[in-house]
Formats: structure tokens, C-alpha cells, sequence
């Protein structure tokens, strides 16, 4: 109790330092007096969250070096008609005489080194620049303003310190199942999809599902079917010891924005090597019948020498979410680990016959 | 005066019965009607939103069953015995009995079929997909022993289950043919009368009906019926037809109960990691002894 109270405290205090939760995330609030009016609204006259949605972006998470935090409207269009460009171009049919790929892959980065996993057709990365406010963004993090993730406390970077050591000490990384990435492990989505913060994968399947009851803001991921169960208006989270998968979720309305605050981080799922003290706040604002802008705050003073954040446009999509058994076709996993085994046993021959 | 006394007995049971339901008193029978009418939607549907369970054995057999030492046997010295893979579980691993849930407790196999559903049966250690953590299926999925969650409102319906985080969006209007074949299926539902009525297709040949090996193939479609009998109870029907598999379309039947408790939520059960040592151990540098 003692430690909850102290918690609360210090994070009330960095609130009134950084004045973060007297402002929305970038301090750009799309005004919603216009469209406050037109948006669609459900029965118990909160705004309409419902339906299907993409995050899908080419805008990066964390703002390129040099980059300034806005394009231009010719820039944006000029990227996204090279990205165009380069879906077309890998579109175009496959030379029927080309040379099969060099064996063990071309040691590129990509899908199975580069032997032939998924080719174009199967991603599906966004292809437009995120616009907020108008504005076509360069990073989705808006703050601090540089769209860059803060530095580490001194004790996130001793975190991180050990965190490198014990990947280095533990083994190889094919060694275990429990070695390999969560998503490879059909345990959670590529990146933050479900997250929170739910963000892009820049890879495939970017989409999301609401459904809204009055006691609770369902979000469905399509990715490896995560759903989130917001429970509104609750006053407690769980006992620290309780650590669900998404964390556990709280939601309520200010004017017309679902905020939702999430605690109870599960252990295994450590966003950007935060600690386990993390809390997500999300801010859900439906600004025209076509977007809600998500803003999502990232909480850890363990972790982050201040607070920080961004906004994502969730699109509103037509297209159907999909099952994404994940586990059920996961031959890829024993594969792996099978073939780290063999490669182990033909070095062990080698060196038997050397 | 035995008569007599019985008579006063019976009465007072009866008024007891009666208080106890609320009958008899004009404050007691509005209670009553309140707490347990059926609740409704803005729009006057049903509202089916909470968390709702099965509490019956049809996982283990949607058939009538006895109860017996293990889902694994083998041939014992003096009686069949437990396989070697269960033993360690003892009482746990034993099968509760049931009544059965399928009406009229006959499954209409075509020969082939049946043949299969015996062999998924003796092999039910390596080929039930319940024991890989897969998704469940249709119905199955309603009556696994899990919770699951209906999200209702006035434009989406939607199922959360918790066992291994399965999910089914219910459209609200015929979608036509199911694009892909999925373990969950495709499912829309539309309302007849104050009864949910969902039905669904498109699912793979890959899940069960329970772990006696009860199966399915790929052409299965099934219709549901989502009726709530008062505040914390649906009668659930689904009506299974599959002409690949079965001789006739086939029913079952059985009530879902609301979790009433007021903390009652719905858990996770991602079973995936869970079965990692099972699926993927044989695989470790050096496999656990």
C-alpha cells in the first residue's frame, strides 16, 4: 500500500513538473467542436468508437536523424508514390530463368535470410504517411519534440546492461523456444500491435476491431487474435503479482475521448525494455467519421528519465479481419530449433573427420 | 389429523416455496420479475452481454458417458488401466461422468467417419487438438470448461473465449461464402424473435467436438440458438449438418449460466506457452530430462 501510495505520488509530482496531462499528447488537440456534432455516437451518447481499423503507416515509430517533425504535403506524396512504385515493381513476374538463391541465403536481412520467405504479396506495410491535425508526420513519437524516446534513467540503463549480459551468457539463441521472439513463439503480435501502445508492425495485418458495451471497450488485434478487455469505469487494477498478457486495462471518458490506463505488465512482454512499473495511458478520439487519432503516453520513470509518447491515426478500413492462427500453423518454430540441432550434429561430424 | 398435519406441513412448505420465489407479495413479485427478466438492449433485443459458461462434461464427451480412470487406457492385467502418459495424474486425469448434451444421444456417422472418430480415439494422446493448445472450433468452443465473453451492442456481436484467446465476430448480415477456410469459422447472426440465431461456415476438418474424437469435416456448417430463458441463463442449441460426415443433420443442446459474481471477469488462458516443452522440447540443445 505503502509502495502503491509513494508510486502515485511520484508520478504525480512528474506530471506537475512536465505539465503532461494538462495537455494532450503533442498539445494539439484536433479541435473537436466542429466535428463533435457529425460524429456518429451510440446509444448512451458516447462517440462511436466501433468498427474496423488500420494503423498501418510508412511513418516510422521513432523520427529519422535529421528529420524534421513534419513533411510537406509534395514530400509525403513523393514518398508514398515511391513506395507505390516499389510494390509495383516487385509485383512484376519473376524472371523464369533466374538463378536459384545462394545456399544458407545471400546473408541479407529479411525474411529466412533471404532464401525466398514471404515475397511483396504477402506484407502489408501501410503505404501512406500518418496525418494528424492535418500535418503529414515524420514520427509517430511527438514527444519529447525531437519524435525521439528519451534517455535511460541511470537504472533503465543498468537494466538494459544486464539485460545485454544475460543474452550473451544465457546461450545460443537457438538453444531454447523460450529463446526466441514471442512472435516466433505465436505468443504475441510482430512489434506492439496488441500492444499497449498499440502500434504499427510495418510488416502485415495492422488491424483492429472495437466493440463498445456499456461496461466494457473491447479491442480486437488481428494479429495472432489478442483481444483487449477494457473494463470502464473500474477502480482497481489487480494485485501486482497479476500480470496478464496487454496488461490490465481501465477505461474512462473524458468529454469525447476514451481514455484507457493499463498497469500489470506481463513479465514477458516488455515494451522497449521497460520495467515492470510501466503504465500506458491512451487517448481514443474519434476525429472524423474516417479516423480516430490514438495518442498513447508511456509511463516509467524507472525506465525513462521523462515520460513520452505519440500519435497514431487508426484509419477506419473496410477490409476483413482475418483469423491469424498463428500457433496452429507454427511449423516454422520446430523447424528452427530442429535445424540448429542438425547444423550442431553435421559441426560435430566435421570435427570428428578433420 | 395425520392429514390434517400434513396439510399444514404441505401449506407451509408452500408458503416457504412461494416467499422464497417472491410469489405472494406484491413488493416480492415486482422484485422478482426485476431480478430475473430477461435484460434488454435500447433497441429491445435481448442483452446478451456478460460472461458465460457451460457446466456440463461435453468436453470430455458430448455423449452420454460413465465416469472411467482416464481419457488413455490400455489393456491391464486384470482390467483396462490408465496409459502410461497419464498415470502420474491419477484422480485428475479421470473422466467425470455426463448425461450428454447431443439431443436423443445419437451421432448419425456414415461408416468411414465413424471408423475415424474411433481411431482419433485411441490415439486421442497424439490427435486431439485440444491437447496442442489449437483453437477450438464450433461449437465446441461454448462449452470448453472456460468462460467466454459476449460484447452486444447495437452493431457488432461479438465472442471472446478464454481458452486460448479464440475469438468469433458474429456479422450482423450475411457476408456470403466464407473467403477462407479458419478453425473458428465464419459466423452472422440475425435475431428470430428474442432468439440469437448465428449462423456459421468456412471452418477447416481440424477440430473436434470433445475429446472422445467426435470430428467433422470441412463441410460442416453449423446454426446455433442463443435463447435467454431469464437474467442468467441462454438455452443453446446447435445444429450440426455435415454430409460428409454425418447421415443427418444432428442437435445439441444444453444451458449456459451467467458468472454472477460482481468481480467475475474473463481470464486468459494462452495456452500456446503451455504446450511448448510437449510440442517443441524434443528440439532443446539438450531436452529436459
Amino acid at each position: 500500500m505503502l509502495h502503491r501510495c509513494t508510486r502515485a505520488i511520484r508520478a504525480l509530482l512528474v506530471v506537475l513538473a512536465t505539465g503532461w496531462a494538462l495537455t494532450p499528447a503533442s498539445g494539439q488537440a484536433p479541435s473537436p467542436g466542429t466535428a463533435a456534432t457529425t460524429l456518429p455516437r451510440t446509444a448512451d451518447g458516447r462517440p462511436d468508437l466501433q468498427g474496423t481499423w488500420s494503423n498501418a503507416t510508412i511513418t516510422p515509430i521513432d523520427r529519422p536523424e535529421g528529420a524534421p517533425p513534419v513533411y510537406t504535403e509534395a514530400q509525403a506524396r513523393r514518398l508514398e508514390r515511391g513506395y507505390a512504385d516499389r510494390v509495383e515493381r516487385l509485383a512484376q513476374p519473376s524472371d523464369p530463368n533466374r538463378t536459384a538463391p545462394p545456399q544458407g541465403g545471400d546473408g541479407s536481412t529479411g525474411a529466412a535470410g533471404n532464401v525466398g520467405g514471404y515475397n511483396n504479396f504477402w506484407v502489408d506495410p501501410g503505404d501512406r504517411v500518418a496525418v494528424v491535425n492535418g500535418q503529414y508526420r515524420t514520427s509517430l513519437i511527438v514527444d519529447p519534440p525531437n519524435g525521439r524516446v528519451p534517455a535511460l534513467t541511470d537504472a533503465g540503463r543498468r537494466k538494459a546492461a544486464a539485460r545485454a549480459e544475460q543474452f550473451r551468457t544465457r546461450g545460443g539463441e537457438y538453444d531454447h523456444p523460450e529463446f526466441r521472439p514471442l512472435a516466433e513463439r505465436c505468443l504475441m503480435s510482430f512489434g506492439s500491435n496488441a500492444g499497449p501502445p498499440m502500434l504499427p508492425n510495418y510488416f502485415y495485418n495492422n488491424n483492429y476491431q472495437i466493440v463498445q458495451t456499456k461496461d466494457h471497450v473491447m479491442i480486437l488485434a488481428e494479429m495472432v487474435h489478442d483481444v483487449r478487455i477494457i473494463r470502464m469505469n473500474a477502480t482497481a487494477h489487480p494485485p501486482a503479482h497479476i500480470r496478464p498478457w496487454m496488461g490490465d486495462s481501465i477505461g474512462r471518458w473524458e468529454g469525447d475521448t476514451l481514455v484507457v490506463e493499463t498497469t500489470n505488465f506481463h513479465p514477458l512482454q516488455v515494451f522497449r525494455g521497460a520495467s515492470d512499473t510501466l503504465k500506458v495511458i491512451e487517448r481514443f478520439t474519434r476525429v472524423d467519421a474516417d479516423t480516430i487519432v490514438y495518442r498513447f503516453t508511456i509511463d516509467d520513470l524507472d525506465t525513462w528519465v521523462a515520460p513520452w509518447g505519440g500519435e497514431v491515426p487508426f484509419r477506419r478500413t473496410d477490409e476483413q479481419v482475418f483469423e491469424y492462427a498463428c500457433h496452429e500453423g507454427n511449423y516454422a518454430l520446430a523447424n528452427i530449433l530442429s535445424g540448429a540441432r542438425a547444423q550442431e550434429r553435421e559441426a560435430a561430424t566435421k570435427k570428428q573427420n578433420r | 389429523m395425520r392429514s390434517a398435519l400434513g396439510g399444514l406441513i404441505a401449506g407451509m412448505l408452500s408458503g416457504a416455496v412461494l416467499m422464497s420465489l417472491g410469489i405472494g407479495a406484491e413488493p416480492g413479485l415486482a422484485q422478482q420479475s426485476a431480478a430475473t427478466a430477461i435484460p434488454r438492449t435500447a433497441a429491445g433485443r435481448p442483452d446478451l452481454n456478460g460472461l458465460w459458461q457451460a457446466l456440463n462434461t461435453a468436453n470430455y464427451d458430448i455423449q452420454a458417458h460413465t465416469a472411467r480412470p482416464a481419457m488413455a487406457m490400455r489393456p491391464g492385467p486384470v482390467v483396462p488401466i490408465p496409459a502410461r502418459d497419464v498415470i502420474a495424474l491419477g484422480a485428475i486425469g479421470a473422466v467425470p461422468s455426463g448425461t450428454g448434451v447431443v439431443v436423443g444421444d445419437e451421432l448419425p456417422y456414415l461408416p468411414e467417419a465413424l471408423a475415424q472418430k474411433k481411431k482419433n480415439q485411441e490415439s486421442w494422446l497424439t490427435l486431439d487438438p485440444e491437447i496442442k493448445c489449437y483453437l477450438p472450433g464450433v461449437p465446441r468452443a461454448n462449452y470448453m470448461p472456460f468462460p467466454f465473453q459476449i460484447f452486444q451492442s447495437d452493431t457488432a456481436f461479438f465472442m471472446a473465449y478464454e481458452y486460448a484467446g479464440a475469438v468469433r465476430n458474429v456479422f450482423l448480415s450475411n457476408p456470403g461464402p466464407a473467403p477462407v477456410d479458419s478453425w473458428m469459422g465464419q459466423s452472422w447472426g440475425r435475431w428470430d424473435g428474442d432468439t440469437f440465431v448465428v449462423e456459421s461456415s468456412g471452418f477447416n476438418d481440424q477440430t473436434w467436438f470433445d475429446r472422445s474424437g467426435n470430428h467433422h469435416s470441412e463441410q460442416m456448417t453449423v446454426v446455433e440458438r442463443y435463447t435467454m430463458t431469464d437474467r442468467d441463463h441462454i438455452q443453446y442449441e446447435a445444429t450440426i449438418t455435415d454430409p460428409k460426415v454425418f447421415s443427418r443433420p444432428w442437435t445439441m443442446r444444453m444451458p449456459l449460466y451467467r458468472h454472477v459474481n460482481a468481480e467475475a471477469r474473463l481470464g486468459q488462458f494462452k495456452c500456446v506457452e503451455f504446450v511448448e516443452e510437449l510440442m517443441f522440447g524434443q528440439y532443446r540443445k539438450v531436452p529436459a530430462r
